[in-house]
């Protein structure tokens, strides 16, 4: 077994058993990148020389006994929309090609004081705005399983790097399934935690009141040590929440005797495909053995969550991707008359079709005369999300569907028509509306041959029994399901 | 199967306004297409009643989050000119903002 | 034959605040540092950066609302007001539209002998954009966002105004309990207090208000009585035309003495406000409002009366002595250390004010302490020092900050008044002058203080005048 294949946690165990070197797991992750992205195509940058130095660093650090985590030596992969320090950040669009943050991502500063390595930035949907990391203004990102087939996205570079094995585990960010949907297509594990879980200081806003930070890995243990690596209580992010406890990996046990488990009836229903539905009740069936209690019930409004989650994240996208306006950074046209030409070109040549259509969007439901019927109609519905999954969780401890509802489409078959590209995101938007947690693991595979995720949601702040959920599916499956990419 | 939103010239344009976009004749079709089947799936909203409730901004009721009144920043002047497409005196040179 | 309108004025006033730090990061709020040099990536917009906001400003916020009348919001919200401008680094301003931290106050206002109250309508907090410097050579502007992200409030008024007058009664009103209350230092001409003034006119007897206009870049009283003026003028013009006016906003160009309107194509005037979803909102318990209360000091028309009727000082020295607060508290610091209420008065109207002015200060720093300060008068007072003597050793007080005893003794400046020693000066004076004894002798009692100036000519102004004066008629009389 290639060291690429294994665990971040057991690659991280034998750095400290000294079994392999941090430069070794650097250079063997570096070169890995090197063969395999020119298919893949997962990354924008790859941080060669910066990863090498640090990886000195952390061996001498691992060696003075200053580093004790479980990550400490692990290289990571990061999302181009979270600031690295020093390392270009894009968002996947023209109108940053050349932006280097002067400071990092809280979330990623947590990683270096962990002693985990940044060895580049992947790809995705620009400004994480689309289901297929198409919109990306600089490369497609192929599918390892098949590479006529879309990663999913937003996340999808990130995803893909670590289903083909270039990368031990990264970090996605997930709006409205950005990180759920990519790891369901692509066979890799991923975690969108509670809102406020993972400081967004350093993430560059799409729809602040959704948007989190969160990890993708091969499996439930890697995503655990991870997320509890980058959670922290951040005085820089307003919307962190202080939470008692961050000890994600303690929930790392078989055991889900007596937790009971929904199943929302319309997530079944139609639009999804038989082979995606089958593979989503052999995984109930699965934990209903390992002792859960698994029950189908009506989870309410569930038809209403993308209108509300395309109103508000728009909105606010409108406003956040403001500032990229070609006088403080990033891309400016070459020619203008005055102001509002410099303005206007810039900001027409600099962002890609389906950024301008959700800014435009996001400028009409809150202009003057709009506000009312569609900004804060949305945000009321969203209350009623909020409640119905409040009601739900009355009931259940956890609740399991699917992530999307196929597999991972073809290239090119999906931009065409925005709205059903749209439709794709039924199953994943609401999490982000009702801000709970929410993680997607491999359960199967469809007829195509493409991997078909398992998505398991929690309550607010329970990301533990979510864990424990997935650890035990994993566990009773004797993680048939983790497998690497055919490239 | 007729849109129920017709977008009008003057809404795109008032929006390439708003938004700081450029929208040529061609773009400008497609935009009010796409905008109106938004819109008109968007209504499925409507079909909901929604009277007196709250519209809620933030999921978790968390407030007073503050900070105190101390200089914690030095001259940061450095890193704020770092990715400047145009500079200038240590500023950023943008076109003449008063009408002449 | 011709109408008669009045005018109906209202006012957006934006207060910087005088925290030490922005309203949204820990970069510095004061003056005069290099270009961008006081800036960090959250006021620059940078990528990434989020908004924490100062406890500092909603607490002077909260005490300008009480002390003008205002409820205090008790869950108060920002919002993004939604605009480009290169001033703007994120492209939205952070606000308060639908939740402000104050609404629904007054304060009075005295015009003449008239008092009169003033609504006000809300204030909100906000930040301030950066600067654009304007360089007219290459035709382009250059930005500087030291200066973005200062905190300001908003006090907006109702249009209860009438008159330039009236305006600046308010303006005046505003600036004292606001100096007042330590949160901002509210100079017009330095832009911490800046006035937009929304104007129309109706004829009078009419309940409906006609169409206003705002008028921005007021940045003095001139240039506001002006500006309401010539508004005034240009409106019933329009009106008497048939034409009809315009909502719009105007510039005010103080050198031209006339307004442009600032209207352009690419401005659409829709904010687009909606809550920001990166800070939470701000929820006031009756606690803290009790707090900020029992915080507030003694403002000025609460000190007006009380000089009048405890120190029985006239209203009108009342006023200069409460002009601000650093002059009301040496005047009353200094009056309880040395108990001559009258004298100190007279130090701080007279020589006070007259080196202010000659070292263009405004009253709000005082360079000396109110110890010195007394110690000098109680020297007067004791006649260890004469009045002339006095006024020399202030002038240095002001200056350098001494302890006037140590002053007096180190210069020797000390009042003599031992009798040997003004006899001895007396003598050779009268024999110096024997035509001013016998003037005096034949009944010309001005001669005597020709004789008594001479003497404390002769003194160097030492002599005590009294002894002076009682040496003279012993010897000649």
């Amino acid at each position: 077994m290639s060291l690429m294949d294994k665990t971040a946690y057991s690659v991280g165990q034998m750095i400290k058993e000294k079994q392999v070197s941090v430069t070794e797991v650097v250079e063997e992750t570096l070169k890995t990148i090197e063969e395999k992205d020119k298919q893949v195509g997962g990354f924008l940058t790859v941080a060669k020389e910066e990863a090498v130095e640090e990886a000195k660093k952390i061996q001498a650090l691992l060696e003075d006994g200053k580093l004790q985590g479980p990550l400490a030596g692990v290289p990571i992969a990061i999302k181009d929309n979270i600031n690295t320090k020093g390392i270009k950040t894009t968002c996947a669009s023209k109108i940053l090609y050349n932006f280097v943050p002067t400071f990092d991502a809280t979330a990623v500063q947590n990683l270096k004081t962990a002693g985990g390595i940044v060895v580049g930035k992947t790809n995705m949907d620009e400004f994480a705005m689309g289901s297929t990391t198409e919109t990306s203004a600089y490369k497609i990102t192929r599918n390892p399983w098949n590479l006529d087939h879309v990663p999913g996205g937003s996340s999808g570079g990130s995803c893909a790097a670590v289903a083909a094995r270039e990368v031990l585990c990264a970090l996605g960010s997930d709006t409205g399934g950005s990180i759920r949907q990519p790891s369901s297509y692509c066979g890799v594990t991923g975690i969108k935690p509670t809102y406020g879980t993972v400081s967004r200081y350093g993430l560059i806003a799409y729809g602040a009141s959704l948007d989190q930070i969160g990890p993708v890995a091969k499996d439930v243990r890697d995503c655990a040590a991870l997320l509890e690596t980058i959670a922290s209580y951040d005085k820089f992010d307003s919307t962190s929440m202080a939470r008692k406890q961050y000890d994600f990996t303690s929930a790392l046990t078989r055991d889900v005797k007596g937790l009971k488990v929904g199943i929302p009836r319309d997530y079944l229903k139609e639009g999804i495909d038989e082979d995606v539905k089958g593979a989503i009740l052999a995984a109930a069936k699965v934990l209903e053995k390992e002792g859960a209690i698994i029950e189908e019930f009506d989870l309410d409004l569930v038809d209403y969550a993308i209108p509300a989650y395309y109103v508000v994240a728009s909105a606010e996208a409108s406003s956040n991707l403001a500032r990229f306006d070609g006088v403080k950074y990033g891309y400016r046209t070459k020619e203008y008359e005055n102001l509002h030409e410099m303005y206007k070109k810039t900001r027409s040549e600099g962002f890609g079709e389906e950024v301008k259509r959700r800014i435009m969007l996001g400028s009409f439901v809150l202009s003057s005369g709009y506000y009312d019927a569609y900004y804060l109609k949305a945000l009321k519905v969203k209350r009623l999300i909020k409640e119905a999954f409040d009601k739900a969780f009355e009931k259940y401890d956890v609740l399991l569907g699917p992530v999307a509802p196929t597999t991972a489409p073809e290239i090119g078959k999906s931009l065409t028509d925005p709205l059903k590209m749209y439709l794709g995101d039924i199953y994943t938007v609401s999490i982000n509306l009702a801000g709970l947690p929410a993680m997607s693991l491999p359960c199967g595979f469809g007829k195509n041959g493409l991997p078909i995720g398992l998505q398991i949601i929690g309550n607010c702040f329970k990301e533990k029994d979510v864990i424990r959920a997935g650890y035990t599916f994993e566990q009773a499956t004797e993680e048939k399901y983790i497998q690497k990419g055919r490239v | 199967m007729g849109q129920k939103h017709e977008i009008s010239d003057e809404t795109i344009e008032y929006v390439g306004i708003l938004a700081q976009l450029e929208i040529d004749d061609t773009q400008k079709e497609k935009a009010k297409k796409d905008i109106g089947e938004m819109l008109d799936y968007i209504d499925k909203l409507n079909e909901l009643d929604t009277e007196g409730l709250e519209p809620m901004t933030h999921i978790f009721p968390i407030q007073n989050v503050f900070r105190e009144d101390e200089v914690t920043n030095d001259d940061g002047k450095e890193d704020t000119l770092a990715n400047a497409p145009v500079k200038k005196d240590g500023g950023f040179k943008v076109p003449k903002t008063i009408e002449g | 034959m011709s109408r008669e309108y009045e005018t109906v004025i209202g006012l957006e006033v934006h207060v910087e605040l005088a925290t030490k730090t922005k309203i949204f990061c820990g970069c510095k709020t004061e003056f005069g540092g290099a270009i961008n040099s006081h800036t960090c990536p959250i006021c620059t917009g940078m990528p990434g950066a989020l908004p924490i906001l100062n406890k500092k400003v909603v607490e002077f916020a909260m005490a300008v609302g009480l002390a003008t009348n205002c409820d205090i919001t008790r869950l108060c919200k920002f919002d993004r007001k939604n605009y480009f401008y290169p001033d703007n680094p994120q492209d939205y301003q952070i606000s308060q539209l639908y939740l402000p931290i104050c609404r629904n106050g007054k304060v009075e206002i005295e015009v003449g002998d008239v008092k009169k109250e003033i609504g006000i309508h809300e204030i909100h907090m906000e930040e301030d954009a950066g600067k654009l410097v304007h360089d007219e050579w290459e035709d382009i502007s250059i930005v500087d966002y030291n200066r973005s992200g200062v905190p300001l409030i908003e006090i907006v008024s109702e249009p209860d105004m009438r008159s330039a007058d009236e305006v600046i009664a308010y303006l005046e009103k505003l600036r004292h309990t606001i100096q007042y209350l330590g949160a901002s230092d509210c100079k017009l001409n330095e832009g911490s207090m800046r006035a937009d003034v929304n104007i129309s006119v109706r004829e009078v007897g009419k309940k409906e208000f006609g169409t206003r206009t705002e008028m921005k870049n007021l940045n003095s009283f001139k240039a506001i009585t002006h500006a309401i003026e010539g508004e005034r003028a240009r409106q019933i013009e329009l009106l008497e035309m048939g034409k009809d006016v315009i909502q719009e906003t105007r510039r005010w160009d103080d050198n031209k003495e006339s307004s442009s309107s600032m209207r352009s194509k690419e401005d659409a005037k829709d904010y687009r406000y909606f809550p920001d979803p990166d800070l939470p909102p701000v929820s006031i318990s009756e606690e803290w409002i009790k707090k900020i209360k029992d915080s507030q000091p003694e403002l000025r028309e609460e000190k007006l009366v009380r000089y009048e009727t405890e120190y029985e000082i006239p209203k009108y020295d009342a006023e200069i002595l409460t002009e601000t607060r650093q002059v009301a508290e040496l005047f009353e610091e200094t009056s309880k250390l040395c108990d001559n209420t009258k004298m100190v008065s007279n130090f701080i109207l007279g020589e006070m004010f007259r080196l202010l002015k000659e070292k263009d200060m405004d009253g709000t720093k005082i360079p000396f302490s109110p110890e010195h300060f007394a110690k000098l008068v109680k020297m007067v007072d004791k006649g260890v020092i004469n009045i002339v003597v006095a006024k020399e050793v202030f002038e240095v007080l002001f200056k350098e900050d001494i302890d006037p005893e140590e002053y007096v003794k180190a210069h020797d400046l000390g009042v003599i008044s031992d009798e040997n020693e003004l006899s001895e000066v007396i003598d050779r004076i009268l024999a110096e002058n024997p035509q001013s004894v016998e003037d005096y002798k034949g009944g010309k009692g001005k001669a005597l203080g020709f004789l008594v100036g001479q003497t404390m000519k002769a003194m160097k102004g030492k002599a005590a005048p009294q002894k002076v004066n009682e040496l003279l008629h012993s010897k000649l009389d």
